[in-house]
């Protein structure tokens, strides 16, 4: 059992317990990111290299992998554990054993950005029914507020 | 030369020698393409006058023989050196009447843009021959009676009304068309007294517009909050994005 302990030493463990710096999240192979430009925008994907300071080699089961610029990316707390480079098969392995991306669309982030994308889907007739929605709700509001005031 | 009427003589005698000569029969070249006898002379000669008086006054007109139409494997006999021009081909110019864009189908919930009715929600019935699409509000709804609307002043929105009880096969442009005004000569009495005539809506029109309010009503109120929402107007607020907007 002991030895099984030595022989993967977790790497994520000598960031967070020695580190001194404010950084938290670290760009490594595994590092689940979101897309932040281009023509991927708002993908999630995870890093399988680094290529140099700039560009790190990403992935994800729906794209093809690919180099991207560090900036283009907004990294996220979720690791993957994986190899350099896993092939297509195990990095979908990976994550599903993780389930990395449900834990992510159950984040505060991964609501938010879920928020947006059904804002940005309503149509017209939608976005009057939320309307009249919000003006009911604030009406019953005001109501109780008016109440405990007295 | 024909056959001479005895009353008739054949040419005008201008002199014996005229007359009995053989060369007068013959119309001999000048030049190439220039006779001795002109245009007068040479009908004469050629008894033309003769021709016409034994077909009472007329030439005589012969039906056209009927042209065989050339063996496939003969070759022509003759190609033209340069290129004959030919008159250009006329199109024949149809107008169409305007596209209907594919998010308008009949049902399709419209945002008036401009006019009277702007930012009103109205129902598409359907497209006219000159291309205005008809629409009504409902009336009952949000006043928008039968209407013309081009489609370049609307947006479709993808809300759809269900048309199968509606029947607007009897609208068309003449439909709208206004009625020929009687021209009168507006006495000074007349024009300080102000114009006392109103344009009153014919029974039938109101009788239409109901009946097509009484198929739609029902339909819209099946569908919760479309009523509210065909009554009230769109408009622009603060903070939105129109080119991001989904309508």
């Amino acid at each position: 059992f002991f030895f099984g302990l030595l022989s993967k030493p977790n790497r994520r463990r000598i960031h967070t317990t020695n580190s001194k710096m404010p950084f938290k999240r670290y760009i490594e192979i595994g590092r689940v990111c979101v897309c932040n430009y281009g023509s991927d925008y708002g993908k999630l994907v995870v890093i399988v290299d680094v290529i140099d300071q700039q560009r790190v080699l990403v992935d994800a089961p729906d794209m093809v992998r690919a180099s991207y610029s560090v900036k283009r990316l907004a990294l996220t707390d979720l690791v993957v554990e994986i190899q350099r480079i896993p092939k297509k098969t195990a990095l979908v392995k990976a994550l599903e054993a993780s389930g990395t991306i449900a834990k992510f669309s159950s984040s505060s982030w991964g609501q938010k950005i879920a928020i947006q994308k059904a804002r940005k889907s309503l149509t017209d007739f939608d976005r009057f029914k939320v309307m009249v929605a919000r003006v009911k709700k604030s009406a019953i509001m005001k109501r109780e507020v008016a109440k405990a005031r007295k | 030369p024909p056959a001479l009427s005895s009353s008739r003589p054949l040419f005008k005698v201008l002199s014996l020698q005229a007359c009995t000569s053989a060369a007068t029969m013959v119309n001999t070249p000048l030049s190439q393409g220039i006779g001795k006898q002109g245009r007068a002379k040479s009908y004469h000669r050629r008894g033309l006058w003769a021709i016409k008086a034994k077909n009472g006054g007329k030439f005589p007109v012969h039906a056209k023989k009927a042209v065989a139409a050339p063996a496939a494997d003969k070759t022509a006999k003759f190609y033209p050196a340069d290129d004959q021009k030919k008159p250009l081909a006329k199109h024949s110019i149809t107008t169409k009447s305007a596209k209907l864009r594919a998010s308008i189908t009949p049902g399709t919930v419209l945002i008036l843009l401009a006019g009277r009715f702007r930012g009103k929600r109205v129902v598409f019935l359907k497209q006219l021959e000159s291309g205005l699409l008809l629409v009504t509000g409902p009336f009952k709804i949000n006043g928008v009676p039968l209407r013309r609307v081009n489609q370049v002043y609307a947006i479709a929105t993808s809300t759809k009304v269900d048309l199968s009880k509606a029947d607007v096969t009897k609208f068309s442009d003449e439909y709208f068309k206004k009625p020929a005004a009687a021209k009168f000569v507006k006495g000074e009495k007349q024009f300080f007294d102000g114009s006392e005539e109103k344009k009153e809506l014919s029974a039938d029109k109101i009788a239409d517009q109901k009946a097509i309010d009484a198929a739609l009503i029902p339909v819209i109120a099946k569908v919760p909050e479309l009523k509210s929402y065909l009554a009230s107007r769109f408009s622009l607020k603060s903070g939105v994005k129109v080119h991001d907007l989904k309508f």
